[in-house]
């Protein structure tokens, strides 16, 4: 589904990302840690088009697309969703409007119709269950004065109403408490499915708890340094990173 | 004030002005000759170079005369959705025959009206195009609401306007509304031909104790179109004023709005959009005075400037040294589209009472790129995710208009214009 190759991204001059390998297939769900500033947000953000940074070198073939080519909302159109580490208040547009629009124009391009008032309803009270979202919230403006932990609830909601077939979960889980997190997660569980695939960037091992990952990997100085199954992540979490920021320095200096 | 090397081009005019009102409209003229067209480097118009297009763009100092205006051209004029009155002009004049009688209202020509107060409200002293307007204009419409009288249905003061021998024009609008009324005016214009002209507009309102006025405002001629109006109001106790202004287009167009709030519990609001294009200048200028204590007034005005467009914002407030417990509230917020679209904004308070709460700001800035990403990734258009964050920018001023027939005609106007429709 996925494949990155020797990816390289800047912002401003200053490489961030310096040849990521990835590939991710069907079904699937891919952890990626790594200390603070190592560059997954900017990883995520470069799958999803932020124009902000440089791709120098490198590709990422998306369902057989390439997907640097495209325009962010034809990246979401094709099926990238990115679950946003800080998703962004929008004071003034009302989050049904917002998402009636979002979800028509997906619609539109995967050759679906549109979805008419009602079967909008529909379609939103179906999902709006699934992370227990309070209707209240969605009557608001986007993101507009919600909690952390409804903002992140509120991506996972947007997520399953756009239902895409790569996500990527950049730390959805942090600052929430344990209810919270569990229902965020059992949404993502209900969404899983052998033609989606799931990426979750994350600081705790506590979220792959309850959705566990088929690989984890580490990402540190914009590279991904270690690969390996879900026991990783519970080593990271006993040891920390210091042991692989050393395998990887000394590996430099040799 | 200036000494004019050149003639100044309204000096036949003024010669030729009508003779009734006579004090008013000596005093007029001498306030006139007294400031004369301001110059560039006059303050209160230094980004707005009146004098100068006026040079370029008008040759026929004179007023225009009124024009036959069809019953068809009136209709086909008025926006959809309006249920109201319609009160017709044409160059200016009012046009009693093509409007309606409104019942509980007194409308008509103000030049019969030769007892009143011309120019208590919006002084010549304080304004030279005031006082041009106040020296020679022709015509004019007095509108008296009664006492108590709840207007449920929305006036238009509909203005016709095309350049006729003259290329002025001069309306004149006095209202008033006594103790206790409720009315809503709404002023749109509709310009016709290609000839260039020069609206030179003067409101005056006079309210009573706890009335409620609106008055909302739509510039969207969609011509080059050189205006200068001033419209003031007196604000008396319990009194609510609201004015909304809508600007969408406009060669060049200065607005000058004052509200003086006289008793206490008065409330004053003022909004406006600026949604400009092309070469578009258009310039608000306002003036809250609060001379008493326990009044209020708010202010919005938000402006979105593509290409070489330009706006000014200058917002006066004035708290005088017997205004306490005045609340003073101003906003400008400004998008800028284009690199060469320009805002000039200005605050301006004056607090010589000191138990008050006063607070302004102005911000300049572009189109959020968080949030337009934000959209974007949700599989939403760039061009529309655009508009979208630039309708919900302006609609916190939209919200403004109670008036829903008005406000849903200019909500598609800005959604039209924006390309947001969704
Ligand atoms: N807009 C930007 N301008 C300049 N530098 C940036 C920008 N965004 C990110 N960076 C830098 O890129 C590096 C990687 O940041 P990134 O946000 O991708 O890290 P991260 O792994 O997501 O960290 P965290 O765990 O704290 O979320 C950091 O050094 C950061 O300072
Ligand atoms: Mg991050």
């Amino acid at each position: 589904m996925l494949s990155i190759k020797n990816l390289h991204a800047s912002i401003q001059g200053t490489e961030i990302l310096r040849g990521i390998n990835l590939e991710v297939k069907a079904g699937e769900v891919h952890a990626i840690m790594g200390p603070n500033g190592s560059g997954k947000s900017t990883l995520a953000s470069v799958l999803a088009g932020r124009e902000e940074f440089e791709v120098t070198e490198g590709e990422v073939i998306f369902k057989g697309k390439n997907l640097l080519d495209l325009a962010p909302e034809d990246r979401a159109r094709e099926g990238v969703f990115l679950a946003f580490q800080y998703p962004v208040e929008i004071p003034g547009v009302s989050s049904t409007n917002f998402l009636r629009t979002a979800v028509n124009q997906v619609r539109e391009y995967r050759g679906l119709e549109a979805l008419d008032a009602v079967k909008f309803l529909t379609l939103m009270k179906e999902k709006m269950k699934l992370v227990e979202i309070d209707q209240k919230l969605l009557s608001r403006s986007l993101n507009e004065g919600f909690s952390g932990g409804e903002k992140k609830r509120n991506e996972i909601f947007q997520m399953a109403m756009l239902d895409p077939s790569l996500s990527i979960l950049d730390e959805t889980d942090s600052g929430l408490d344990i209810d919270a997190l569990r229902i965020v997660s059992n949404g993502v569980n209900q969404l899983k499915s052998d033609k989606n695939a799931t990426i979750l960037v994350t600081h705790y091992q506590r979220l792959l708890d309850y959705i566990v990952p088929d690989y984890v990997h580490v990402l540190y100085n914009g590279r991904i340094v270690k690969s390996g199954l879900k026991e990783l992540a519970l080593e990271l979490e006993e040891k920390g990173y210091d042991w692989i920021k050393e395998e990887v320095d000394s590996a430099a200096t040799v | 004030m200036s000494t004019l090397t050149k003639q100044d081009p309204f000096s036949r005019l003024l010669e030729s002005a009508p003779t009734n009102f006579t004090a008013a409209r000596i005093l007029a003229k001498e306030c006139y000759l007294a400031q004369g067209i301001p110059l560039a480097k006059a303050e209160e118009y230094k980004f707005t170079n009146v004098g100068k297009k006026l040079e370029q763009n008008i040759t026929n100092f004179f007023n225009a005369d009124s024009f036959e205006v069809s019953e068809e051209l009136i209709k086909s004029s008025i926006f959809e959705g309006f249920k109201g009155d319609v009160l017709v002009f044409s160059n200016g004049k009012f046009l009693p025959a093509h409007s309606a009688k409104i019942k509980g209202i007194e409308v008509s020509v103000l030049s019969e009206k030769s007892d009143l107060a011309l120019g208590s409200i919006a002084k010549p002293e304080k304004d030279p195009f005031a006082a041009l307007n106040q020296a020679s204009f022709e015509n004019g419409i007095f509108i008296s609401i009664p006492k108590k009288a709840q207007i449920l249905k929305p006036i238009l003061l509909l203005f016709f306007n095309q350049a006729n021998e003259g290329q002025v024009i001069q309306p004149r609008v006095w209202i008033e509304a006594g103790d206790f009324a409720e009315v809503t005016f709404i002023e749109q214009s509709v310009s016709l031909g290609e000839t260039a002209y020069f609206v030179n507009k003067v409101v005056e309102l006079k309210g009573g104790i706890n009335t409620q006025l609106h008055y909302y405002r739509l510039q969207n001629e969609g011509k080059p179109v050189l205006e200068v109006s001033n419209i003031e109001s007196d604000i008396q106790k319990d009194a609510r004023f609201t004015s909304v202004t809508i600007s969408l287009s406009g060669d060049l167009v200065r607005n000058n709005l004052s509200f003086n709030l006289l008793g206490s519990n008065s409330e004053g609001n003022m909004y406006g959009i600026y949604l400009l294009n092309g070469k578009s200048h258009v310039d608000n200028h306002t003036n809250v005075d609060h001379t008493i204590p326990h009044a209020e007034s708010h202010e919005l005005y938000k402006g979105i400037l593509a290409d070489q467009s330009r706006g000014v914002f200058n917002g006066k407030i004035f708290v005088r040294q017997d205004a306490q417990k005045t609340n003073a509230f101003q906003q400008n917020n400004n998008i800028l589209l284009s690199d060469d679209a320009i805002i000039n904004t200005k605050p301006q308070l004056e607090i010589w009472a000191d138990d008050v709460k006063c607070s302004h700001g102005c911000t300049v800035g572009q189109l959020d790129e968080e949030a337009l990403f934000y959209l974007q990734a949700r599989g939403i258009d760039k061009m529309q995710a655009k508009g979208l964050l630039l309708y919900a920018f302006a609609g916190e001023v939209l919200e403004k208009i109670q008036e829903e027939s008005f406000r849903t005609y200019c909500d598609t106007l800005i959604q039209e214009r924006l390309g947001s429709k969704f």
